[in-house]
């Protein structure tokens, strides 16, 4: 387990270090998200209706934007070696750079996501919905993105590699997420929604570490 | 008399090793005793760092095996693992951490709660240097860093590949020195060298002599 926190803590401690990767996920949000009255028009009406979809969509790309961080550098410069080398099972460090990762991208956008969703003039009753599926959504998309970042290491192009690998799973979380902040404002409520990602999440916690790994190992030998 | 927790004996036992379609070497035999030294030679592309890496359980072999004390280091390759270091060519340094909180991480990757921070600057001459980014670090700076984990994490077996590259004559003499140390401990080095470098009793094997002769099959 000490090595488990000593890989969180100096992802953490890399991060504020350099402090320009949180921000430009942050501003890769915050951005796209201002496009879209730009693009479909100033209409509230219109923008209050897609805006949950805007959020979502665009926190995944910025979620994409990120995962080259995950192994790549590492990968590159030797740190994998050490860490596969490390006292604790691969896939446990698959987590702990998991769990750094999100500290990092996905919480800052669940952080962010209601000043957003105010600006889109999103109702404010379907808030809890929204910020509750993102918090449930993020960590399974940190962890699918482990995946894609492993197995996409010595490609020539990884990153639109990555991005092609990661897109199509990332649909159940968004089609989940979106469904939660819908059917917050109907009759049925977000609940059946929110336990879907909650499962998704779930699910992710223990998979993805092992798929993620085998690809590490993958591209070590 | 050793300060480790078990006896330190490495065997490979007729490794073969396969890079993509070609075939690098095989029939490869050795041991690495307690306070044993080996030293690997051998033109570019032989393998030597293949072998390490081989021996560091980063690289799956074509066939063979390792014995770790006797038993394989496939049963238990976690354990394996905790009683060995392995310094490669890339360090792994990022520019934006200090030395310290380089060691300190590497450490605690290797489990160990308490790194040996002063011996280890002072083994390699890093003192002064501690605190810096290490984006301010020179080459041989970051290659003295990165030996010095050696020395602030103990395990019994050291795999060295080329560490003498853009060392000083000064790094040269600490490596030795701590190689020397770790050995007279009960500790055991293999290194990967094209520098001669002086290791008392040490076995030197020329990694070219198995090499798989042109067209060899694949299967080995």
């Amino acid at each position: 387990m000490h090595a488990f926190f000593g890989l969180i803590r100096h992802d953490l401690r890399l991060a504020a270090r350099q402090g320009g990767d949180i921000g430009l996920v942050l501003g890769f949000f915050v951005l796209a998200v201002m496009l879209f009255p730009f693009g479909v028009g100033p209409e509230p009406e219109l923008l209050r209706r897609i805006a949950a979809g805007i959020i979502w969509v665009a926190a995944l790309l910025a979620a994409v934007l990120s995962l080259d961080r995950l192994f790549a550098a590492d990968h590159a410069d030797g740190g994998l070696d050490l860490i596969a080398l490390s006292a604790m099972p691969l896939e446990l460090a698959v987590l702990a750079r998991g769990a750094a990762h999100w500290l990092t991208t996905g919480l800052p956008l669940v952080v962010v996501s209601p000043l957003l969703a105010l600006f889109l003039d999103l109702d404010s009753a379907a808030l809890p919905a929204l910020v509750l599926g993102l918090l449930l959504g993020t960590p399974a998309m940190s962890l699918i993105g482990a995946i894609a970042a492993a197995l996409s290491l010595g490609a020539r192009r990884p990153g639109v590699l990555m991005t092609l690998l990661v897109l199509p799973l990332y649909l159940p979380p968004l089609i989940f997420g979106t469904g939660a902040v819908e059917a917050s404002l109907s009759a049925e409520g977000a609940r059946a929604h929110l336990l879907l990602l909650a499962a998704l999440m779930l699910a992710a916690l223990p998979l993805a570490p092992f798929a993620a790994a085998a690809a590490l190992r993958q591209a070590l030998d | 008399m050793s300060p480790f927790a078990e006896a330190a004996d490495l065997v490979g036992e007729n490794l073969a090793c396969r890079r993509g379609e070609r075939l690098v070497f095989r029939g490869f035999d050795c041991r690495l005793p307690a306070g044993g030294a080996l030293v690997l030679t051998g033109p570019n592309g032989s393998g030597k760092s293949s072998l390490l890496r081989l021996l560091a359980t980063l690289l799956t072999p074509a066939a063979g095996r390792l014995l770790w004390n006797g038993a394989p280091v496939a049963q238990d390759p976690a354990g394996y693992r905790g009683a060995i270091h392995y310094v490669g060519h890339l360090d792994g340094v990022k520019p934006a951490l200090t030395p310290r909180e380089m060691l300190g991480f590497w450490a605690a990757l290797q489990g160990a709660r308490r790194p040996a921070f002063d011996a280890a600057f002072a083994a390699f001459g890093l003192d002064r240097v501690a605190d810096w980014p290490c984006r301010w670090l020179s080459a041989g700076q970051r290659k003295r860093l990165a030996l010095a984990r050696l020395v602030a994490a103990p395990a019994p077996v050291w795999l060295l590949d080329e560490p003498g590259a853009a060392l000083d004559t000064d790094g040269e003499a600490r490596l030795e020195m701590a190689i020397s140390a770790h050995r007279a401990a009960g500790g055991s080095v293999a290194v990967a060298t094209h520098q001669p470098i002086p290791l008392p009793g040490a076995t030197t094997l020329a990694i070219d002599a198995f090499a798989a002769p042109p067209g060899d099959p694949l299967t080995v």
